[in-house]
């Protein structure tokens, strides 16, 4: 009998401490924003703990690769027809292309694809890795998102940069550390060339250290928010809506 | 005299079984949840893979390049020619959620496991072969799968004592390490967990061996609790109590 008293003091007290302790953790997880905006449901836990621990090395810089490692046949995975508000912009050589930048910014902006073109460019030759299993490496050729940001006065009470593509419900997000990241393009180019709109041109989000699903493609419009309840179904990206992760660093 | 679990404890149990249950507390929790982790990772697992059931070696590989193999199933993305007149539902959304949360309680379970084996001295009594079992004689006799005497239920013979330490020791860790180089945001921070491994894809690839090669394990270690009677190893996995000899015989 006393062995079982004592077993049973022992593992109350160990569920109390850990009931606790998760406490405590929540509260900082939520102050040192490691908490992902999809973080409800039964896989919340999972994706929070990937999402926080990414958090801790959110300085590192995704593997660049060398000029002959660089697919010889680059996949331009089908996505739906673009619509016909882009089939219109198409027919005119995308002279009409915008992105807005609006939200939390001191200087609401639009930018014309000449514009973008004309600021820094970056390239890089990164791996773009799809959650099927598949992966292709090439050259991006664009703009870091932070010059565009920098240019528009980002608020420092922003959180995240949500981004849409032309086509309907196409959107996603990625926190500040990600968004002000020195891989993180616009891009408008690709291996040497114009970006193909079977790869996303005239414009697409390039998020090198994310799965392929974060690199949106036909990207118009850009919000710089600290909260994403306000998109879609609040859970900061059309992705989740579908069952995938908003965190697409895994 | 009833036991802690409400079952008789038999005379012939000598009081020193008592004191020290043929598997303890920790190796019954932590083997349950690992049971558990491993089912939910083989089937979603097996979800995400007919997602793209082509494997590559290298750093990368998709339906334009040659593949090192290809699996002779149908597969949920119709991207992916496969022979089959039929696309599968795609099950990546939850599949991926499960497998990745799954991952981290199999590996915050291993490491408790680990770090009590090496402070408990499990590994070293209960799983380290004694030298002089390491012979090819002794090994040929525990190959032939006989059906175990009773120092079964005490202790492992020196085949058992090998796989189970390559299961732990190799393994395991071998599944979490290709399992982490998968991910762009790991391999950013520690490039170095995927160059080792030849690359990306390779890294799939291997991920994809060593879970076959646990599942084989899982399979032959069900089978070998059958023959070895599948209710007697049950309890002792649950309760910690071996069979006492007399119930076994």
């Amino acid at each position: 009998m006393n062995k079982i008293s004592r077993r049973g003091l022992m593992a109350g007290g160990i569920a109390a401490a850990g009931a606790a302790s998760l406490g405590v953790a929540a509260r900082l997880a939520q102050k040192y924003g490691l908490v992902p905006p999809d973080h409800g449901g039964i896989y919340g836990p999972g994706e929070t703990l990937n999402y926080a621990f990414q958090r801790l090395t959110r300085n590192s810089m995704a593997r660049e690769f060398s000029r002959s490692q660089i697919s010889k046949l680059p996949l331009a995975n089908d996505t739906a027809p673009p619509n016909e508000a882009f089939q219109r912009l198409r027919a005119d050589g995308f002279a009409g292309w915008r992105l807005t930048v609006e939200g939390m910014v001191a200087h609401p902006m639009s930018f014309s694809l000449d514009q973008l073109k004309s600021y820094p460019v970056r390239s890089q030759i990164t791996q773009l890795a799809c959650e099927e299993g598949w992966s292709y490496i090439a050259e991006w050729i664009g703009v870091p998102l932070a010059h565009v940001l920098q240019l528009a006065g980002v608020h420092p009470q922003a959180k995240y940069a949500a981004y849409f593509s032309i086509e309907p419900d196409w959107w996603d997000s990625i926190d500040m550390a990600e968004a002000m990241h020195p891989q993180t393009l616009l891009v408008h180019g690709m291996n040497g060339g114009e970006l193909s709109v079977g790869s996303g041109g005239p414009l697409r989000m390039r998020v090198p250290r994310q799965l392929g699903y974060k690199s949106v493609k036909y990207v118009t419009r850009l919000v710089l928010t600290d909260n994403l309840k306000q998109f879609g179904k609040g859970l900061g990206s059309s992705a989740p809506e579908g069952g995938y992760a908003w965190y697409a660093g895994i | 005299m009833a036991g802690a679990a409400g079952y008789p404890i038999h005379a012939s149990a000598s009081p020193a079984d008592r004191v020290a249950p043929r598997h303890t507390v920790l190796v019954r929790v932590t083997h349950w949840i690992t049971a558990l982790c491993f089912f939910a990772l083989l089937v979603t697992g097996f979800e995400i893979v007919i997602s793209h059931p082509r494997f590559y070696w290298g750093e990368t590989g998709n339906i334009l390049t040659k593949p090192l193999f290809v699996l002779p199933i149908p597969s949920s993305r119709a991207s992916v020619v496969t022979g089959y007149g039929y696309v599968m539902p795609d099950q990546n959304g939850w599949s991926r959620a499960l497998h990745f949360q799954t991952a981290w309680l199999a590996v915050l379970t291993g490491s408790l496991y680990f770090v009590a084996g090496l402070t408990t001295g499990h590994f070293r009594k209960n799983l380290l072969p004694a030298k002089a079992d390491l012979s090819w004689r002794a090994l040929r006799g525990h190959l032939r799968f006989a059906r175990p005497d009773e120092t079964g239920a005490w202790s492992y013979n020196v085949v058992q004592r090998i796989t189970y330490l390559l299961v732990i020791f190799v393994l395991f860790p071998l599944a979490v390490w290709t399992g982490l180089a998968l991910s762009p945001a790991f391999v950013s921070a520690f490039p170095a967990s995927v160059t080792l491994l030849g690359g990306q894809q390779s890294a799939r690839t291997i991920h994809f061996f060593v879970s076959l090669a646990l599942l084989l394990f899982v399979v032959v270690h069900v089978v070998m609790i059958c023959i070895a009677g599948f209710w007697s190893r049950m309890r002792t996995m649950i309760t910690g109590r071996a069979v006492a000899r007399r119930e076994q015989a």
